[in-house]
């Protein structure tokens, strides 16, 4: 009798186990985890692994031999080209994407008038600087800033002006990376504009219409308030990529003139892979991480809060 | 179709008897290690150099009867530099490799010591120079063997036509065809004196100020030509000695009428200014004149190679030289040895040369005199001076002798030319010394 109670309440409770099993399995959670599962995995293996990995070297002495702390840090800091860079990337990310979104918010409202007919060839023509990788078509405006066969110069020549020497001054070389970065990642700010455009309610502007608005009434009162949980995502991705890019700067000066173009990925791989000083340059790698997190906690919780008003 | 069926215990029995086979009849081979050797070779700008060396390696590889497996890796990107860097720290990767000039010394903790091979390859080749004693022989023991392939002499390559027009320069006078140099008089003085004619009649010297090693070599052998240097070998910092206050003098005369956008100048730049027929002079191999010859034969055939000016110190050409060496983690070490010493001999030297149209330079003395630079043109003997047949120059490298891992960030950060930018600049000497020191305190750091 004992024997049957104890038999029954075994199979109780693996039925019980089999039940939760199967309830785990069936749970929506389960199986969103087990769908993002190979990405996670991916992002394990491509990005906490390597991130882990260039703190772990962040904190080597130059041969690798030591540990060394958050000396590597302290060293930087006494470094006047480290905080240079610094403020050079700073000017180069904040004034790429402000002038991106501006440009981005213009076009998109240029592109979003044009009949639905026309409207497709100029969306098709107007991505294709950010569809092209940027290393090619950083090549080409280096030809086109070239000492030697500038283009640029040749038709300001022709005009009787001196030709300018575009990457061999700090601030024409400033200027013109940055004018490439806009070049580039205006479309991407340009299309999330037109989709965030193309979402905004019709009887919106029907009502504001009815009510007189003007144009900048209408743009200030209905199509910011709507637009601006994408002006706010894009911003901050945008300023994410262009703090960490690495391939317009490391084709067009590679820091030069006097370092001051470098942006802390392209002072990163001359001190780290060039310089042969692979801790120094896994610590200014790394030293993008907590401005680019504080920047992106402040942004996010914007938005979140915004969401939950509304 | 007829079906063959296998039973169990015929199975069993042909499987035993082929791994009887197996271990009864190992792999032999004479290069004391056989099997495979996976080999990464630079990957050479001229077309059609990698030919030369791949075929030193195959023939050696079917005389030994070991499968050469050869990856040739380009520097454009700095790839070479990341596959040392990769292969350093995986502690796996090519059994012999080519590193660039300051990598031995680089990685000399994880490189074979190849002094064996150092000794019979001078007995046989001839003395190597200085410069890659520095760079090859560290803390006494040598880590790299000087490769044939991608060492290069960064000499003066001017116009025949524009330095005799302009700057009343004979070039052809002072460095004759298969006679040894009479230029005495190309000194400093004369040099700037040219440079300055050149300027003014729009066809300018054409020497980067940027970071990348044209531009470092460049400026690096004035200041070896000087006497400057930055950190001596006991790591003292000299950068305020009279020397360098020379150096930096002479050098903002000159900047003064070098194009104005040199600081921003990559490796291609100065061959682009040569090539467009818009300098009288640069500071290169003979790549500036192939692509010449290809694309403007009416210049390549008025470009000629030449020796430096002399300055206080001597006559200093900068000199890169490549090396070829096997880490210790190395699975076939013995066979990589055993194809360095292949690749040394005089005849693979001689095929590298000829391939590479004259551009490799071997590293050892009795090497220096190939027909190859001698008949090679248009113009014919534009390279016999480009080797230093008659050691009238000292080959040295900028930022040598301060101890390697100070000099390659010297190097690297391309510091000489930074300095002679910011004084050009209008920046105070003193200031720009400060810098210079500041500099070299951050780069000392173990």
């Amino acid at each position: 009798m004992v024997d049957a109670t104890i038999k029954n309440e075994g199979s109780v409770m693996r039925a019980d186990r089999r039940n939760s099993l199967q309830k785990a399995w069936q749970r929506k959670s389960t199986i969103a985890f087990l769908m993002t599962l190979p990405l996670i995995l991916l992002i394990l293996v491509l990005v906490i692994y390597p991130a882990l990995y260039a703190v772990h070297l962040a904190m080597l002495n130059k041969s690798m031999q030591r540990f060394v702390g958050l000396s590597n840090f302290s060293f930087l800091f006494t470094r006047e080209t480290f905080w240079m860079v610094v403020w050079q990337s700073c000017i180069f990310a904040l004034t790429a994407v402000f002038f991106k979104a501006i440009i981005g918010f213009f076009v998109a409202h240029f592109v979003h008038n044009i009949p639905d007919k026309g409207q497709r060839k100029w969306r098709g023509m107007l991505l294709i600087p950010w569809v092209i990788p940027p290393a090619m078509s950083t090549l080409a405006w280096l030809w086109l800033f070239d000492p030697s066969y500038s283009a640029f110069n040749w038709i300001l020549e022709h005009f009787g002006i001196a030709g300018i020497p575009w990457l061999g001054d700090e601030h024409w070389a400033r200027f013109c990376v940055i004018l490439v970065n806009v070049w580039i990642g205006a479309p991407f700010f340009m299309i999330m504009y037109l989709a965030s455009l193309k979402s905004v309610p019709e009887q919106l502007y029907e009502a504001a219409k009815i009510d007189g608005a003007n144009w900048w009434q209408t743009m200030r009162f209905v199509t910011l308030p709507m637009m601006r949980n994408i002006i706010m995502i894009t911003a901050l991705f945008s300023t994410i990529v262009t703090f960490a890019n690495f391939d317009i700067v490391r084709v067009l000066t590679r820091g030069d003139p006097l370092d001051q173009t470098h942006v802390f990925a392209t002072w990163a791989f001359r001190l780290g892979i060039e310089g042969g000083d692979i801790p120094l340059g896994a610590s200014v790698s790394l030293f993008m991480v907590p401005i680019l997190t504080i920047g992106a906690i402040f942004i996010l919780r914007d938005i979140v809060k915004r969401g939950n008003e509304a | 179709m007829k079906k063959v069926t296998i039973s169990r215990r015929r199975f069993v029995a042909t499987g035993a008897a082929a791994a009887v086979g197996v271990v009864a009849s190992p792999y032999v081979s004479t290069a004391q290690s056989a099997g495979t050797l996976k080999v990464g070779f630079w990957d050479h700008w001229v077309p059609g150099a990698n030919a030369a060396i791949e075929k030193v390696a195959k023939a050696w590889g079917e005389k030994e009867k070991v499968n050469v497996e050869i990856d040739f890796i380009t520097s454009q990107g700095n790839k070479i530099l990341l596959t040392i860097a990769a292969e350093s720290q995986a502690k796996s990767g090519h059994d012999i490799l080519s590193f660039p000039s300051w990598q031995p010394a680089r990685h000399a903790d994880n490189l074979e010591v190849v002094d064996d091979i150092m000794a019979d390859l001078v007995k046989q080749n001839g003395k190597v120079n200085a410069t890659v004693e520095y760079l090859g022989k560290i803390k006494g023991k040598w880590v790299g063997v000087p490769s044939t392939a991608g060492s290069q002499i960064k000499g003066p390559a001017s116009r025949i036509d524009l330095l005799k027009q302009h700057a009343g320069v004979d070039i052809l006078a002072m460095y004759p065809a298969g006679a040894a140099p009479k230029a005495d008089g190309w000194n400093m003085e004369t040099y700037l004196k040219a440079a300055k004619a050149c300027a003014k009649a729009n066809v300018a010297f054409g020497i980067g100020l940027g970071t990348t090693s044209d531009s470092v070599d460049s400026v690096g052998a004035f200041f070896n030509s000087y006497g400057a240097v930055l950190v001596d070998e006991k790591e003292n910092i000299t950068a305020k000695t009279d020397k360098v206050r020379a150096v930096m003098e002479y050098m903002k005369e000159l900047t003064s009428v070098l194009p104005s956008d040199a600081p921003s100048w990559d490796d291609a730049s100065n061959n682009k200014w040569l090539v467009s027929g818009r300098g009288a002079t640069i500071m290169n191999p003979p790549s500036a004149w192939a692509v010449a010859n290809r694309d403007a034969p009416d210049i390549g055939k008025q470009i000629w190679h030449h020796g430096m000016p002399i300055g206080p110190a001597g006559r200093h050409a900068p000199f890169l030289p490549y090396f070829w060496g096997t880490w210790k983690f190395s699975k076939n070490k013995s066979a990589a040895k055993s194809l360095i010493r292949a690749l040394s001999t005089e005849a693979a030297a001689q095929s590298m040369v000829e391939a590479s149209k004259g551009y490799d330079i071997p590293a050892y003395a009795n090497f220096s005199t190939f027909k190859t630079w001698a008949e090679i043109g248009p113009p014919t003997g534009t390279l016999y001076h480009y080797p230093n047949p008659h050691n009238h120059q000292v080959l040295s490298i900028a930022a040598a002798p301060s101890p390697h891992r100070i000099a390659e960030q010297i190097y690297t950060q391309g510091l000489m030319t930074k300095m002679v930018v910011r004084y050009h600049r209008g920046e105070k000497l003193d200031s720009v010394l400060s810098y210079a020191e500041s500099e070299l305190e951050g780069f000392m750091r173990s």
